[in-house]
């Protein structure tokens, strides 16, 4: 066991990789490669189980690391380990993956050998980022996403799908730049990349120039999270690229790539920069709460689903910055619960909307009406989905939003009044955009016979739905792993209040 | 009168004669040049006596060993450092790391070349003969620390590679492109040589320990100030760095596709490992503005150029003015800090280009007729392995991880911030963004662009497929395991700056 447990992390970050390279060398069979990235995807997940399973929860700090010497000069280290938070944003990348890969069966039937290399080795460097502990390591994942991403937009997205995927890189490799920048410069200072070396010379002022560095430093990786989140005002790559991508990129996009960005809030700004944090808190929870509503304003209005569910990403990833920069345990716990709740949620509703337009081509909510009575196991699915996405109690949406308002009302109470309002809204939007499509007559001719459900898209919707259920009957099985790492954040911020949840 | 007369009277001349045949280490410590020229004159030999139609292979596999013998020879010269002919040659880790790139670079060239002279219906058996003699050149510039003999190499390399622009003689760009770089080069050359001149009268030497003890005792005034600045002029040319850079687009979209290859890689390793020589060797005085200015310039001007360019060969000429500017910048950081991240920097950058020409050369087709970005669209799906390769080398030019050229990025970078050069890493950071979009914009083409005309692509012959294969091995191993490469740029730097004389351990 001891010997797994320090080659875990690289095993499921890896495999993935290996298995994208291999498919290298699969003939263009395209029903082989599919198999074949299903079951690679498949064990991938089954492989990192064992990370939640044999976590220690109370233990603090981080866990299954590994630290090698990549480079000796400058000072590389291969350091993974995980904690509370990345644990299961690890499982939920490898959750979502398979469910793509089923996804895209027969919506991708051009280049598929591409399409599922691009997809696992998109997984691997999404992991690589949740488990990289050395800066250095992190930005190299971090930058690797980029690449497959824009691929998968500009290959097989639709519409302006080359427009989009040029704007998405850019964004992102503009932003992470001044990231790049922003390591380079704590590596000059300290002589190390390395993650928990820099916290503890930051920590003991051991860092030369800090003072007056900090803010410029913490800006620079702030940007380059915010591009990702993304927040309000950098969000504008976000709805093109959505709108274009084909299903499993939108799936991926909105499930794991966007938790990136404020993963790195979390851990980084946070983590290397509790000052500064505390002192731009005010300005980045006006503009969380400016992405919250205006996100949700955007979507009542959105005539196209996908820009729908889209811009409802904008409105909920700024809960998740309204949470983390509440400084609050109740706001962190609910944060990195909506990271994952969002994930389960919109990554569903990315794939009912993916179902839809295979079989009629268009996202236009206009262009449905009735859709329930051709397509009762379909309207049930989307309706699971639509109320795990609303925050209905009992479901995942509720526990992550719960508890972020209530840490907005410990830190502001204004705050917390106007992200309720969000919750509200969005609560509006997607019934409205519901109802518009399932219910009453059926409205186009050629909807009343189009087919329901296949066996394969149950196969890829029910974990979706069961996992929104499950998250929110027992939320405590997710909290009581992420509320110690929440606790060691905190443990460096001046005013922490109660606990709220935990063991 | 005797001889022994004559001699009597050569020390009072200062002229450093010795008239007893030098050591046999001597001539190891010149092998890899030996085996080059060797090699060269017989591609020339057997040139005439083979048949008209089909001489190329045997002659470039003729060129291919010679190329291989001399890169395992390498191997035997790193044995022996040391100096040799009264200190006109030195050979320590810096010239055994330049000597084994631009060879290797050579190597995979030939091979790039091999059927794509068939292809071009080039026939003439001195092209592989020249390409020798150029690397012959090349590696001689790394090891020679003798002003005088660095730049006759300069001119062996450079006079080769002026007819090499020229061989695709059918095609009036191609001889534009000769011209053009003859004359300008030419020109360059003297600055070069003036400035030898000037350094000579300041110091009263051309042997650079003998100039840097000359410039460390003090007292300068003008003349090394004038001869850096001119000997930069003359360097500059060759790397292609602004503003002395204006021929390299034209130059580039004419010459045959492997030999810009060869041209944008191998001479500019080659003049990098001279300035470096020079600069940090002699401590010469006033380098620091120009080269700072000369590398904002370059990434400039350089990727400015690039982003309107519709022609893959001009862009990639002024992305090669760019990387210049890159490589530039490690130079204006503080050389205990800089050289190790330009040597590995030339080797990085060797690789993606001489990779990225490779496919350019066999993607051109008969008279390099596609080579517009336009030809490139839709590639993705008529040839996905060598649209695949191309992006490779794309994701390595923009710094892309898990290729050679993130890591040289990021180590430049590295150098630039520590020497505390914020000014420089701010236009540095800001340029590799904007040069991400015109690669991009290939990337673009070939996977999300219907082809709209009919441009036939054909299978990668073998010896082109290895030259890829080689060059994205390269690239990927200088991007996964960049430590020993590291390793060994930071120790001959350290030589370099500290005890330039003293012996080396090479092995490790």
């Amino acid at each position: 066991m001891e010997s797994l447990h320090s080659i875990i992390l690289t095993l499921v970050t890896f495999l993935p990789a290996i298995g994208g390279v291999l498919i290298l060398l699969i003939p263009r069979r395209d029903r082989d490669i599919k198999v074949f990235a299903l079951v690679i995807s498949l064990l991938a997940f089954v492989a990192s189980l064992h990370l939640p399973v044999h976590l220690h929860r109370n233990q603090p700090g981080f866990q299954f690391e590994i630290d090698n010497v990549w480079v000796t000069s400058p000072n590389i280290h291969y350091h993974m380990g995980i904690d509370g938070i990345s644990v299961w944003l690890i499982v939920l990348t490898t959750f979502l993956t398979p469910l793509c890969v089923l996804i895209s069966w027969t919506s991708v039937h051009d280049r598929v050998k591409e399409f599922f290399i691009l997809l696992l080795l998109l997984e691997t460097a999404l992991i690589g980022v949740f488990t990289a502990l050395d800066l250095f390591l992190f930005y190299f994942f971090w930058e690797a996403t980029l690449i497959p991403m824009a691929l998968l937009i500009g290959m097989y997205g639709h519409g302006r799908k080359v427009y989009a995927a040029v704007k998405y890189f850019l964004f992102t490799m503009i932003a992470s730049v001044f990231m790049l920048a922003a390591i380079i410069w704590l590596y000059a200072k300290t002589g190390s990349f390395d993650f928990t070396v820099i916290q503890t010379a930051i920590h003991n002022g051991a860092v030369p120039g800090f003072a007056s560095a900090s803010l410029w430093l913490f800006l620079g990786f702030f940007v380059a999270f915010a591009v990702k989140v993304p927040l309000f005002p950098l969000h504008t790559w976000l709805p093109d690229a959505h709108v274009e991508a084909p299903t499993a990129g939108s799936v991926l996009l909105a499930g794991v790539l966007l938790k990136m960005g404020t993963y790195g809030l979390l851990r980084f700004n946070l983590g290397l920069f509790p000052e500064q944090a505390h002192r731009n808190a005010p300005w980045i929870m006006i503009l969380a709460l400016i992405g919250i509503i205006y996100g949700a304003l955007v979507s009542l209005v959105q005539p196209n689903m996908k820009k729908l569910i889209a811009y409802s990403s904008v409105s909920h990833l700024g809960f998740v910055v309204l949470g983390i920069f509440s400084f609050t345990t109740a706001g962190l716990n609910g944060a990195v619960f909506v990271m994952l709740a969002h994930g389960v949620a919109t990554g569903g509703l990315f794939m009912l909307a993916g179902i839809l337009y295979e079989r009629r081509h268009t996202y236009l909510i206009s262009d449905f009406g009735g859709l329930a009575t051709p397509m009762p196991q379909y309207a049930m699915f989307f309706l699971i989905t639509v109320l795990a996405s609303v925050g209905l109690p009992l479901m995942n949406g509720f526990i992550g939003e719960f508890l972020v308002l209530s840490g907005a009302f410990q830190a502001r109470p204004i705050y917390g009044i106007l992200a309720a309002t969000g919750v509200i809204w969005s609560a509006g939007y997607l019934l409205w955009m519901y109802q518009r499509v399932f219910y009453g007559q059926v409205t186009h001719d050629v909807n009343k016979t189009l087919p329901d459900l296949n066996l394969r898209e149950k196969t890829a919707l029910a974990p979706i739905a069961v996992a929104a259920l499950v998250m929110g009957v027992a939320p405590l099985v997710w909290l009581a792993a992420i509320d110690p790492a929440v606790q060691a954040t905190l443990a460096s911020f001046p005013q922490t209040l109660a606990k709220v949840v935990g063991q | 009168m005797t001889i022994t007369s004559i001699l009597h009277f050569l020390p009072a001349l200062q002229l450093p004669l010795a008239i007893q045949a030098p050591p046999v280490e001597d001539y190891l410590r010149i092998l890899p040049e030996l085996i080059l020229s060797i090699f060269g004159m017989i591609v020339m030999v057997v040139d005439p006596l083979l048949d008209e139609e089909s001489h190329h292979k045997p002659l470039g596999a003729i060129a291919l060993i010679g190329t291989l013998a001399a890169l395992a020879s390498t191997f035997l010269m790193a044995g022996h450092p040391g100096t040799a002919f009264t200190g006109m040659v030195r050979v320590d880790s810096f010239s055994v790391f330049f000597h084994v790139l631009v060879i290797a670079i050579a190597a995979v060239v030939i091979l790039s070349s091999y059927e794509y002279m068939a292809v071009q219906r080039i026939r003439a058996g001195e092209y592989y003969g020249l390409i020798l003699f150029c690397t012959v050149g090349m590696a001689l510039m790394s090891s020679a620390v003798e002003l005088v003999l660095i730049f006759i190499a300069l001119e062996i390399s450079s006079i080769s590679s002026y007819v090499l622009a020229g061989f695709r003689r059918r095609d009036a760009a191609s001889s534009e492109s000769s011209l053009k770089y003859f004359l300008l080069g030419s020109f360059a050359t003297a600055f070069f040589l003036y400035g030898v001149a000037l350094m000579f009268g300041a110091t009263g030497s051309t042997n650079i320990s003998a100039i840097r003890e000359s410039l460390t005792a003090g007292h300068h005034d003008l003349l090394p100030y004038v001869a850096s600045a001119l000997m930069f002029i003359g360097l500059g040319f060759k790397v292609a760095s602004a503003p002395f850079h204006v021929w390299t687009p034209d130059v580039y979209e004419g010459a045959p596709a492997p030999v810009v290859g060869l041209m944008s890689t191998g001479p500019k390793a080659a003049a990098f490992a001279v300035l470096l020589r020079v600069l940090i060797e002699t401590k010469a005085p006033g380098w620091f503005w120009l080269v700072w200015v000369s590398a904002a310039l370059s990434m400039t001007l350089g990727n400015l150029g690039a982003l309107v360019q519709s022609n893959v060969k001009r862009m990639l000429a002024y992305s090669s003015i760019a990387h210049a500017g890159y490589l530039l910048a490690a130079f204006a950081a503080n050389p205990d800090l800089g050289t190790s991240p330009a040597m590995f920097y030339t080797a990085a950058y060797a690789a993606m280009n001489v990779g990225a020409f490779a496919v350019v050369s066999h993607f051109a087709n008969v008279g390099e007729k596609y080579v517009t970005l336009e030809d490139y669209a839709g590639l993705g799906k008529k040839s996905p392995v060598l649209a695949a390769t191309f992006t490779f080398f794309l994701m390595s030019l923009i710094g892309i991880p898990i290729t050679g050229g993130f890591f040289a990025k990021f180590y430049v970078l590295n150098a630039v911030l520590k020497s505390g050069l914020n000014g420089l890493a701010i236009i540095l950071v800001i340029n590799s963004a904007l040069g991400a979009y015109y690669y991009l914009r290939i990337i673009v083409m070939m996977y999300m662009q219907e082809s709209r005309s009919e441009v036939p692509v054909t299978a990668v012959p073998p010896a082109a497929s290895l030259a890829i294969a080689t060059c994205i091995l390269a690239t990927l191993y200088l991007g996964v395991f960049p430590g020993r490469v590291l390793d060994f740029t930071t120790q001959s730097a350290r030589q370099l700056a500290h005890d330039p004389v003293t012996t080396l351990s090479l092995r490790q």
